[in-house]
């Protein structure tokens, strides 16, 4: 079933904030076997210029796909969820997400298109600090796999 | 932001340091519960079959936070990153024994993109059993 091409375009309001904490980022980093100190050790972070310990790059993921996966679920859009791949992933940083921010996501539906028979859609996540600044930007394609014809 | 690579030591061309990661099932659960992202197809080998795959596949988020490392451990501070991107082409998959799999992450500085902003675009290839598991897999980042 192809796509509901108005879903282009389409804005949803801004997630409730997600607090990042410094045990989050802690379990993060080991979970990807990183030791970089800035992501534990205050004083390292400090040292580069950063007044809290930082997340990795990928980090800030977790957060935004939550938001995505809430609007690319929307029964209207017609994805069938259950053949979804993660085709692309880019993130453009303003700054590093760090221990003690409060998050917000403002999902936006890029694009909606088939190509070669399977369901593409491009979602942006625009994340801000509770001052309002931008922090990141996350941009996270997804590929529904078309049936093979049985 | 403080990187320790300086931009006008680097050149188009510069190698980073490579970098092999390895990946067993025990990673997969706990990133698994680290990121929040508990699809079956990263820890149960019954159901990653079921649906097509020749056994468990990391995260491709995991195999992209492994890519990253090479170039955050070269600038010195993760935040010199202003942009990050992969494709992801093929699977890592991850066999149920002690050895797992491995990533086996190079990267190249491709570009000097702007001597003011002391920007270069790091391209990276990412490999597992022989194939490339990340394409278009790009960083910019900003040096001192």
């Amino acid at each position: 079933m192809a796509l509901d091409q108005s879903f282009a375009g389409r804005s949803y309001p801004p997630t409730p904030p997600y607090e990042v904490g410094r045990e989050k980022i802690r379990e993060f980093a080991e979970a990807i076997g990183d030791s970089h100190p800035a992501y534990t050790d205050p004083e390292a972070a400090k040292q580069l210029g950063h007044p809290d310990v930082i997340a990795p790059p990928t980090f800030v993921f977790s957060i935004t796909y939550r938001a995505a996966h809430q609007v690319v679920r929307d029964p209207a859009l017609g994805l069938d969820y259950t053949r979804v791949v993660h085709g692309d992933q880019k993130f453009a940083y303003s700054r590093p997400v760090r221990a003690g921010d409060r998050l917000t996501v403002t999902s936006t539906i890029e694009s909606v298109r088939s190509m070669a028979g399977n369901e593409v859609i491009d979602v942006r996540g625009d994340v801000h600090d509770e001052t309002g600044e931008h922090v990141v930007t996350a941009f996270t394609k997804l590929v529904s796999r078309k049936k093979e014809a049985s | 932001m403080t990187a320790t690579v300086a931009y006008a030591d680097v050149e188009t061309g510069t190698e980073l340091p490579a970098a092999t990661f390895p990946v067993t099932r025990e990673t997969l659960v706990r990133y698994a519960g680290a990121s929040g992202d508990f699809n079956p197809i990263h820890w149960n080998e019954k159901f990653a079959r079921e649906v097509g795959l020749p056994d468990v596949i990391a995260h491709g988020m995991f195999t992209m936070a492994e890519a990253a490392r090479v170039v955050t451990d070269w600038a010195g501070d993760p935040a010199a990153v202003v942009e990050y991107g992969v494709r992801f082409t093929k699977p890592v998959v991850v066999p149920n024994d002690e050895t797992g799999a491995l990533i086996e992450v190079t990267g190249t500085v491709a570009a000097k993109l702007d001597d003011e902003a002391r920007t270069v675009r790091v391209d990276l290839t990412a490999r597992s059993a022989g194939q490339k598991v990340l394409g278009m897999a790009r960083a910019v980042v900003r040096l001192a």
